[in-house]
């Protein structure tokens, strides 16, 4: 359902982009930036609802076969001297590892299986988006928003089974003075709960942020004649930042799911 | 040129907001540069830091994401 509204959203908002252009440009720019991310139902022209089968949808399922298939083939064959898939598979499960063991701490390695599924999941999505022509799933905040979520909520419950009551002390700030310490509190509930929002807006944004910025140098490509080998040498250094990016974002999605994992846990200051 | 007063608001209001976002880089560019002078001092300490680095990118990132979230819900969402 949450699917579906947002590409409602992003429809309008499409469609609104899309004339505030022809409105003000008139000297020949046609650029809809946003365009790319509209949800649109493969094959029927009908609305979507909540088992049809979207160009969004399409691509979450490319991506998680995509994981599987690297993982899988990657370690099927387990030589001692890798080949590339496994050692693409050896790499990835030895960063998340290494990074869980290092943020989290020894006893979070349980849940690593987890990290690891979101880490494969979301750089990969990232990645997949920047072929030309697919779809970025990540770049919708209904995707990452679940995805934030189910993390927040995971955190959250477990924090409470783990620790009881006393996981409220996570807000209670013992080494701050006694007078501050209710302040803090107020602050410290605040910023808990604006965790799930800015974890996942900050992936939605930076991809989608990335993705229209991409349209738009290729929007003036297409209006400046035989001046557009200068947008054209522009995109691709976008892309090769885009690139950089579509790593880091998940990496910092990855790592701050470690340290709110490490709250749950560990949650005296 | 056309429109009504909201949709001015709207725009002037969006292009306000996209200043946040700016103002966000300066605050990441402080984090890398100070990372870079710590981590030019003592190098060998620099790898084990650099999750730091990033988290603390990530939440000097973050008040940045909202103000461009703010613009974004201004152009399309309003």
């Amino acid at each position: 359902m949450a699917q579906h509204e947002a590409a409602t959203i992003v429809d309008n908002g499409a469609l609104h982009a899309g004339e505030i252009v022809a409105h003000e440009g008139g000297s020949g720019f046609n650029i809809h930036p946003m365009d790319q991310f509209i949800v649109q139902p493969l094959f029927s022209d009908g609305a979507v609802g909540m088992f049809t089968l979207t160009n969004a949808a399409l691509w979450m399922l490319i991506v998680v076969l995509c994981t599987a298939l690297l993982l899988v083939l990657g370690t099927r064959g387990r030589s001692v001297i890798p080949g590339r898939a496994q050692s693409v598979a050896e790499l990835a499960y030895g960063f998340i590892y290494k990074m869980v063991e290092d943020v989290t701490g020894r006893d979070a390695v349980k849940y690593f299986p987890y990290i690891m599924t979101l880490f494969m999941f979301i750089v990969l999505a990232n990645f997949l988006a920047l072929i030309p022509m697919s779809f970025s799933p990540t770049s919708h905040i209904a995707v990452t928003a679940v995805l934030a979520l189910i993390v927040f909520l995971g955190v959250t419950i477990l924090g409470f089974v783990l620790n009881g009551a006393s996981f409220l002390r996570l807000f209670w700030v013992s080494s701050a003075p006694l007078a501050l310490r209710p302040i803090l509190a107020i602050i410290e509930l605040v910023s808990y709960f604006v965790r799930p929002v800015s974890h996942s807006i900050r992936l939605a944004g930076n991809i989608m942020a990335g993705h229209a910025v991409l349209k738009v140098f290729a929007g003036f490509a297409g209006a400046l004649g035989i001046f557009s080998i200068v947008p054209i040498l522009a995109i691709t250094a976008i892309f090769a930042l885009e690139v950089l990016v579509a790593f880091i974002q998940a990496y910092v999605f990855t790592i701050l799911t470690c340290v709110y994992l490490k709250d749950a846990l560990h949650p005296h200051h | 040129m056309e429109g009504d007063i909201s949709t001015l608001g709207q725009f002037i209001g969006a292009g306000l907001a996209g200043l946040g976002s700016g103002i966000a880089a300066l605050g990441v560019g402080n984090v890398a540069a100070n990372f870079l002078n710590g981590a030019l001092r003592n190098p060998s300490a620099a790898a084990s830091q650099t999750a730091t680095l990033f988290i603390g990118i990530a939440f000097a990132e973050a008040l940045g994401i909202f103000s461009f979230l703010v613009a974004l819900l201004l152009m399309f969402a309003v």
